[in-house]
């Protein structure tokens, strides 16, 4: 079962995400959204948004870091593992309220409030539900953690996470002995992955590339969309050849 | 040079009546659907008033438009890539529904269906985003219809600035006017500029600016920027609507529903040619009443040969080139200069142009006193202030406004000592700047307005990009998903309802 769990699951988990996000994309581009509800009630929105979003983008970006940054490249550039899982406890700690704050506030208003109560889908609420849970066991976690702070126990789940994504068997092992609320954290983290493509958290994919073309790739800021086929430079140049063979008389030529 | 072609819009207010045939055929077309009911592509405010939604004028409030920064680079207000980026999580510019008005309906059922009862049974309001019973109504789409609603609340109209106001809350001294709004299909939008995702667009061929629902992925920034708050965010769909021009009707010739239904004539749509590259200096000119001429300036004469060639090389169809030389939108704009833009100050060069409207004389009682410049009553001494109007077209410049409407008393002068008299008072025309010919054609297409002259709308050219073969079997107009349909039953697999899109049915 823990095998299971854990060395095979994920691999469920991450290909559902890979191929059913892939699928609602193609497939289903006019339900790929953000869902947003703050038009409906800005109350409470503005504060427990800001707070759950960045709260919950500071531990994610640190689980990434954290998790899947080799093991020898901390040794190398001098982190102790105690002072990594150090780092963990506060930032993630801090970041970890924030989030549960905010995310509360935000749950306590799409259950309260009618309009958003009426609008909500079981999906919307459902996964708000999840990512609360998944806090509050990350948050519970930090209690064990304190109790080891030489880091070695982080070191298990970098080479469990680590082994996933290099595609080692046995990855599961490294995770065998550690207490019961890691392991249900991880189930719980691997299910949300699993759900990902079905609610509405694929709009953090867009969150991700949509400011990143918004920054670098649109020069400017507006957006002229054109039926025809070539870029202009390359009409007018067409347009150039045939009015030196036909004479000015010509009119706009087809493309 | 770099020529496209817009089909622009005029509104004549002058002859609005205020009877909201746009506004009801426009959302019997376009916004009946769940999420949109309090969305009015087209809506008619009554002026002065705050309007519809409360205070959109008011960028200090709203930060919609661009700004220009001491070095003169434009960004939007609401701030620039960055900034915008920011406040993706919750953006504090956005308006809440209720800005707008919570969307209800009536029990109409319960007239029929309620038992035998003491009182006669009545039909209250029910919220249509709860379903929930609302005791009291707080707001309307045109809730300050025919000046309602005390004075004190309409006079927080942003255009009294720098106009005496209070004597205008007298019964005397009262005034109003209607403004029929729609998106102005701006040549530099504040909407496609804040939208993330570049969902929102400008068609290189036609002008009209439009939002990909496939690509909207609900930033909502774009609601906030637009200043003149005519993007809408459908919150049953979680994507931002607006006005669209009725494209599939302008691409095959016909005008714009609004436009067509229009008991009054007051609309027009014809073609202008305009410069891209002329765009960004135009927005940010220097000072806020050069904008009106810096955008006259955007537009290319159809009629110089040099234009002509040009937009022949940049692809500009020969039949469209044709109709910006007889576009009743080049003519009220560019040669009588009688349209304007509306708040040009946003510097989004808007496309949907206004002509100012004429009013009565401001104190009756003094009619036989009142000021004559020439035999024609002083347009100052009207009873709309001309810096009230001024505010709205010109970003407070009268100059323009006093000779437009000048030229528009003119133009009843001439026509009356024509019909009248039957003479062709040249004089008249003479001392507005112009001829009686012109007098005559402006009376042709501003007051008689004939179908023809009002719309001059040539037709897209699909044929030149579009290729019979690889179309074959395509979907058409779909609700949103391209030509899937991603039904299975009542929900989908990928999150909540999905309405069946049906092609309306005709009955006969």
């Amino acid at each position: 079962m823990h095998n299971f769990l854990f060395g095979i699951y994920p691999y469920i988990a991450l290909s559902v995400l890979l191929i059913g996000s892939i699928v609602r994309y193609e497939r289903d581009p006019f339900t790929w959204k953000t869902s947003s509800s703050q038009m409906l009630r800005r109350k409470q929105l503005i504060i427990g948004s800001i707070l759950f979003h960045v709260g919950v983008l500071v531990i994610f970006v640190g689980h990434l870091v954290g998790l899947l940054t080799p093991i020898a490249i901390f040794d190398a550039i001098g982190i102790s593992h105690g002072a990594k899982q150090l780092l963990a406890v506060i930032a993630g700690g801090i970041a970890g309220v924030m989030a549960l704050v905010g995310g509360g506030m935000l749950m306590h208003r799409r259950w309260t409030d009618p309009r958003i109560r009426k609008t909500s889908s079981f999906a919307d609420i459902a996964i708000l539900a999840l990512l609360l849970a998944q806090l509050v066991l990350g948050l519970a976690t930090v209690f064990v953690s304190l109790q080891h702070l030489d880091g070695h126990e982080m070191t298990k789940f970098m080479s469990w996470a680590q082994g996933i994504f290099t595609f080692r068997s046995g990855a599961a092992a490294h995770i065998e002995d550690v207490a019961l609320i890691f392991k249900l954290h991880l189930f719980l983290g691997l299910t949300i992955f699993l759900v990902f493509p079905f609610t509405r958290l694929v709009h953090i994919a867009s969150g991700i590339f949509a400011p990143l073309r918004y920054l670098f790739l649109r020069a400017g800021y507006q957006l002229v969309r054109s039926r025809r086929h070539r870029p202009l430079e390359e009409r007018r140049r067409a347009y150039d050849k045939v009015q030196a063979k036909r004479g000015p008389t010509a009119t706009t030529p087809a493309e | 040079m770099r020529v496209r072609a817009q089909i622009g819009k005029v509104l004549n207010l002058d002859k609005c009546i205020g009877c909201h045939t746009c506004s009801v055929t426009c959302k019997n077309v376009w916004t009946t659907r769940e999420g949109v009911e309090y969305a009015w592509f087209n809506n008619v405010e009554t002026k002065p008033g705050t309007g519809y939604p409360t205070d959109w004028e008011n960028q200090k409030r709203w930060n919609g438009g661009w700004v220009r920064s001491a070095s003169g680079k434009l960004h939007p207000k609401q701030g620039s890539k960055w900034r915008i980026l920011a406040n993706i999580f919750a953006n504090p510019a956005m308006p809440e529904i209720d800005d707008y008005y919570e969307p209800f309906d009536f029990d109409y059922d319960h007239l029929k269906s309620a038992p035998d009862m003491t009182a006669f049974p009545t039909a209250r309001p029910r919220s249509k985003i709860t379903g929930e019973r609302m005791e009291k109504i707080e707001k309307g789409p045109n809730w300050e219809e025919i000046l309602g609603g005390e004075f004190s609340k309409r006079s927080q109209d942003y255009n009294f600035d720098q106009v005496q106001k209070d004597i205008y809350g007298e019964y005397e001294n009262t005034f109003m006017m209607y403004l029929p709004r729609l998106c102005e299909h701006c040549l530099n939008p504040t909407c496609s500029a804040s939208c993330p995702s570049g969902a929102i667009y400008k068609r290189e061929e036609d002008g009209i600016v439009l939002i990909d629902q496939e690509k909207c992925r609900g930033w909502r920034m774009c609601i906030s920027g637009c200043p003149y708050k005519k993007v809408y965010y459908n919150w049953d769909t979680g994507k931002s609507e607006k006005c669209t021009f009725c494209y599939p009707r302008i691409e095959s010739g016909q005008p714009t529903v609004c436009s067509e239904t229009c008991v009054g004539r007051i609309r027009y749509l014809g073609v202008i040619l305009y410069d891209a590259d002329k765009i960004e200096a135009a927005a940010s000119a220097e000072r806020e009443t050069d904008l009106y001429d810096a955008q006259l300036d955007v537009f290319l004469d159809p009629n110089d040969p040099e234009v002509i060639a040009a937009a022949r090389r940049d692809g500009v169809p020969e039949d469209w080139i044709a109709a910006a030389k007889v576009s009743p939108v080049w003519k009220m704009a560019m040669d009588w200069k009688v349209a304007f833009p509306l708040h040009p100050e946003y510097r989004t060069l808007p496309m949907v142009w206004y002509i100012p409207p004429l009013s009565p004389i401001q104190n009756a009682a003094q009619a036989g006193q009142i000021a004559m410049s020439d035999q024609m009553p002083d347009v100052r001494s009207l009873r709309i202030p001309v810096k009230y109007l001024a505010n709205m077209l010109t970003a407070g410049d009268e100059e323009p406004i006093v000779s437009a409407l000048d030229r528009m008393s003119a133009m009843r002068l001439y026509m009356r000592a024509l019909s009248v008299d039957g003479v062709r008072d040249e004089a008249i025309a003479a001392r507005v700047g112009m001829s009686g010919r012109v007098i005559e054609d402006m009376y042709k297409i501003m007051a008689i307005a004939d179908y023809e002259d009002r719309f001059g709308i040539p037709t897209a050219h699909r044929e030149q990009n579009e290729h019979g073969a690889d179309i074959r079997g395509g979907c058409g107009f779909t609700d949103g998903n391209s030509c899937s349909t991603g039904e299975s039953g009542k929900t989908t697999l990928f999150g909540g309802k999905k309405k069946k899109f049906a092609l309306p049915q005709e009955t006969f």
